[in-house]
This record gives C-alpha cells, sequence and structure tokens, in this order.
C-alpha cells in the first residue's frame, strides 16, 4: 500500500522545523511515523508535505530537573521503556511504554507522536492525563504549556496549532502508587478498555479506549474523594461516560470493563 | 528524491519518491528479496530487517527516512564464506519453521533481541516475538531456536 504523493523534507532543528512547517495546514510532522505512516498508507492521511523531525537529536532524552521528569519529545517508546530515572520516579510511564506495539514499533515511535496523535485509544494518552502531565509547544510566537486535561480535545484532534511542535513532556515526581489494566484479546492488540491509576496526595484515574480521546473518570475521582469504598468508586467510574461500540466491543461491554478494571486499579495501587 | 543507504556492507543510491517504503527500496531498488511482505500494516513482522543495529518494520519506514543508515536485512546475516549466523543456525537445527514465510522476519527479530537482552528465557522469548506472526503456528520450534541461538551466543536464562 502506497500513500498518496506527498513532498518531504528534513529538519535540523526545532527552527527549522519550525520554518519549513510554515503555515500549511496540510502540512504534517513526521518522526517515527509509527501512527502516521499507517494512516497514510490507508490514504486516511494525506498530508500535502511531510517536515521529518525524526533526526532533531536534540529532543530526545529524560532528565531529572527537581520537581518534575522533563521527556523529549522524540524519545523513542524503547527508550522511555529503558530510561533508569523513569523506571525509578515514574515507573509506570516505563512500564506502559514497554506495553506499545512491539519492539520493533517501539524502536521507531517516540513519546511525543502518540500524544501528538492523540488516539483514545493510545495507551500512554491516558497515562499521561492520570498523571497531569504539562506538554510543552513551541511555534514562531514562543513556547506554551498545555496541561494534559486540555490537550486532548477529541477524535484525534489536540490542542496543537498546525504551526507548533510539541518539544517536551512534564511529569511531577511524587507518585506513590500506580497501575496499569489494559484488556485485549491478542498480544500486540490495541486496548479494548485499559484505565491507567496513580496516586500522589488523591487518586488520578483515567481511560483508555472508552471514547474519541483519553478520558479522566470523574466520578471514580470524586467518590474516592468522597470516602466510598474501591467497590463502590469502581461503580462510578463510567459515569457520565458513554464509550463508542465497535467490532471488538459493545458500549455495553466496554462500561463493563471499565468497572470491572478500574477495581483491580484501585486494589493494586 | 536521492536516498541513499547502505544494506548488507553495500552503497545503494536511487532516486524515489517520497512515499517509497524501505521495504520496496530493499526488495525492488536493492533486489534482496529475502524481506518479506505480510500484512503491509506493521502487525506480522515478515519485513523486519535491522535499521542501525535495531529491529524495525520495513513496511511502515519511507525509504527517505532512512537515508545514510545502516540496513542489515536476512541476505547480509551469513558470513561471505556463507557460514550460518547463529541464528539461523539455532533455526535449521530446531526446525524453527513451517511453510518459511515469517522466518526471515523472525530470524532479524530474534537477533536484535538476543544484542539488547543480558538475559532470556521462555516467557521472554515468547513476549520478545509478539510482533511477529507465525500463520503456520510454529512457534515452539522458533522459541526453541531463539532460546538456542542465545545461550550459544552468551545471552542465558
Amino acid at each position: 500500500m502506497y500513500p498518496a504523493k506527498f513532498d518531504y523534507v528534513r529538519a535540523t532543528d526545532v527552527s527549522d522545523a519550525l520554518a519549513k512547517i510554515g503555515s500549511d495546514e496540510d502540512a504534517k510532522f513526521i518522526a517515527g511515523g509509527h501512527s502516521l505512516v499507517p494512516l497514510m498508507k490507508f490514504r486516511l492521511a494525506t498530508p500535502s508535505l511531510l517536515v521529518d523531525i525524526g533526526r532533531i537529536g536534540e529532543l530526545s532524552y529524560v532528565k531529572d530537573e527537581g520537581d518534575y521528569i522533563a521527556i523529549g519529545a522524540l524519545t523513542r517508546h524503547h527508550d522511555v521503556q529503558h530510561s533508569e530515572i523513569l523506571q525509578s520516579h515514574l515507573p509506570i510511564l516505563s512500564h506502559v511504554a514497554g506495553l506499545v506495539g512491539d519492539p520493533q514499533v517501539r524502536h521507531r515511535g517516540t513519546i511525543g507522536g502518540s500524544v501528538a496523535h492523540g488516539d483514545g485509544a493510545s495507551d500512554l494518552p491516558a497515562v499521561l492525563l492520570a498523571l497531569d502531565a504539562t506538554m510543552v509547544a513551541r511555534s514562531g510566537e514562543g513556547q506554551r504549556e498545555i496541561q494534559a486535561k486540555s490537550f486532548f480535545k477529541g477524535f484525534l484532534e489536540t490542542d496543537l496549532r498546525p504551526d507548533e511542535i510539541l518539544t517536551e513532556i512534564r511529569v511531577a515526581k511524587g507518585v506513590k502508587g500506580w497501575s496499569f489494566q489494559k484488556f485485549n484479546r491478542r498480544a500486540q492488540d490495541w486496548a479494548i478498555v485499559g484505565v491507567a491509576a496513580v496516586s500522589n496526595g488523591s487518586t488520578k484515574v483515567a481511560f483508555v479506549n472508552m471514547g474519541s480521546s483519553p478520558l479522566r473518570s470523574v466520578g471514580c475521582e470524586e467518590a474516592l474523594r468522597d470516602g466510598a469504598s474501591i467497590t463502590e468508586a469502581a461503580e462510578r467510574a463510567v459515569d457520565g461516560i458513554e464509550p463508542p461500540s465497535d467490532l471488538n466491543a459493545t458500549s455495553e461491554f466496554r462500561v463493563h470493563l471499565a468497572k470491572v478494571l478500574t477495581r483491580r486499579a484501585l486494589e493494586e495501587i | 528524491m536521492k536516498v541513499s543507504m547502505k544494506i548488507n556492507g553495500v552503497d545503494y543510491e536511487k532516486d524515489v519518491e517520497p512515499r517509497r517504503l524501505l521495504v520496496h527500496f530493499i526488495r525492488e531498488d536493492a533486489g534482496l528479496t529475502g524481506t518479506n511482505v505480510g500484512c503491509d500494516t506493521s502487525s506480522c513482522g515478515a519485513c523486519t530487517i535491522l535499521m542501525n543495529g535495531e529491529s524495525v518494520k520495513s513496511c511502515t519506514v519511507l525509504a527517505v527516512q532512512a537515508e545514510g543508515a545502516e540496513i542489515l536485512t536476512i541476505e547480509g546475516l551469513a558470513e561471505p564464506d556463507g557460514t550460518m549466523h547463529p541464528v539461523q543456525r539455532a533455526f535449521q537445527e530446531c526446525h524453527g519453521l513451517q511453510c518459511g514465510y515469517c522466518t526471515p522476519g523472525m530470524v532479524m527479530a530474534a537477533v536484535s533481541l538476543i544484542k539488547e537482552e543480558s538475559s532470556l528465557d521462555e516467557q521472554k522469548v515468547r513476549n520478545a516475538l509478539e510482533g511477529n506472526l507465525c500463520r503456520c503456528t510454529g512457534y515452539h520450534n522458533i522459541v526453541k531456536a531463539v532460546l538456542q541461538a542465545a545461550d550459544e551466543m552468551g545471552v542465558k536464562a
């Protein structure tokens, strides 16, 4: 399968990437390409121009910044999985990066690519939503920080503007407990439903594949704040959430799975 | 667009469309048809090759993304005198194949895995080969072959 025709240029650094993408709304950045190339092969995405940012080495890092960990947008899943800093401060992130796709995919795919793609069925966006991560984006107008809660907007839609590039993801330290529950039928499959739970003072719960974007479980978090038991909080996990039906699961089955997986996550945390 | 890369130690340079996939560059431009196309959707792993020493699915990489890269395919694994790589030998000895279609990808994925890990056991090998499908379902002997090769290469349980 071939993608539709497009032009291709390579960027040497972030400023060069911004200059090359310009204000062309049909242009896209490509890093590892493991979300974008499949979409292009199915012709679900037909960008006019690809700006290859995959060689910008300055955006591949994991740094301990004191209160928080900074992850460069071009850090590959393989490197997130094996980062000693993340394994010791944010083990949920290295654990979940190790569940993305398969080893070959993790050698190419990047955390920033996964976040900028904004797929509600991806594991990492939901984990970052539960962790209240901050996304750092740069454009010709300067740098801005976007909270995960206002970053993921809808189906494959994020708060990033076409002329902006995601450069860094920041996650506060201090996570005391965590759990990630992923339900799928076969190895390598996307989650039919996934639940990320973290406790860092309060408990945060986010869902994979329960809507068009990653979602926080407001019902569960409220219940826990009000002193509910794990069973009661899990029962309220899907309050206000109407998951979609697809080939893998009906909406009703997803609701059932979300409650069960939330309970397991809260028990494990 | 001009793209050049080293495949199995040989330089290749060619003018290609940016949409040319790496797997087609390898098969059609370089003429190395040992790398197979299976699902063409980055699920099956038949197109697995090593890019700068790491396993990747060449159906999901653009040839232009591999500019300047060092590529290793199944054809480049054996010694120039024909002596097989330990992973190839183990697949032969353990009969780690049935129809053979997934084999080049399985072997390349295994080479990358053994290089990365300091210890391997059956469960680790089964997990790590999740991106390579064998439709003959011959996994048992494949896992056995990978463990035998790993052992021979100094990566033990």
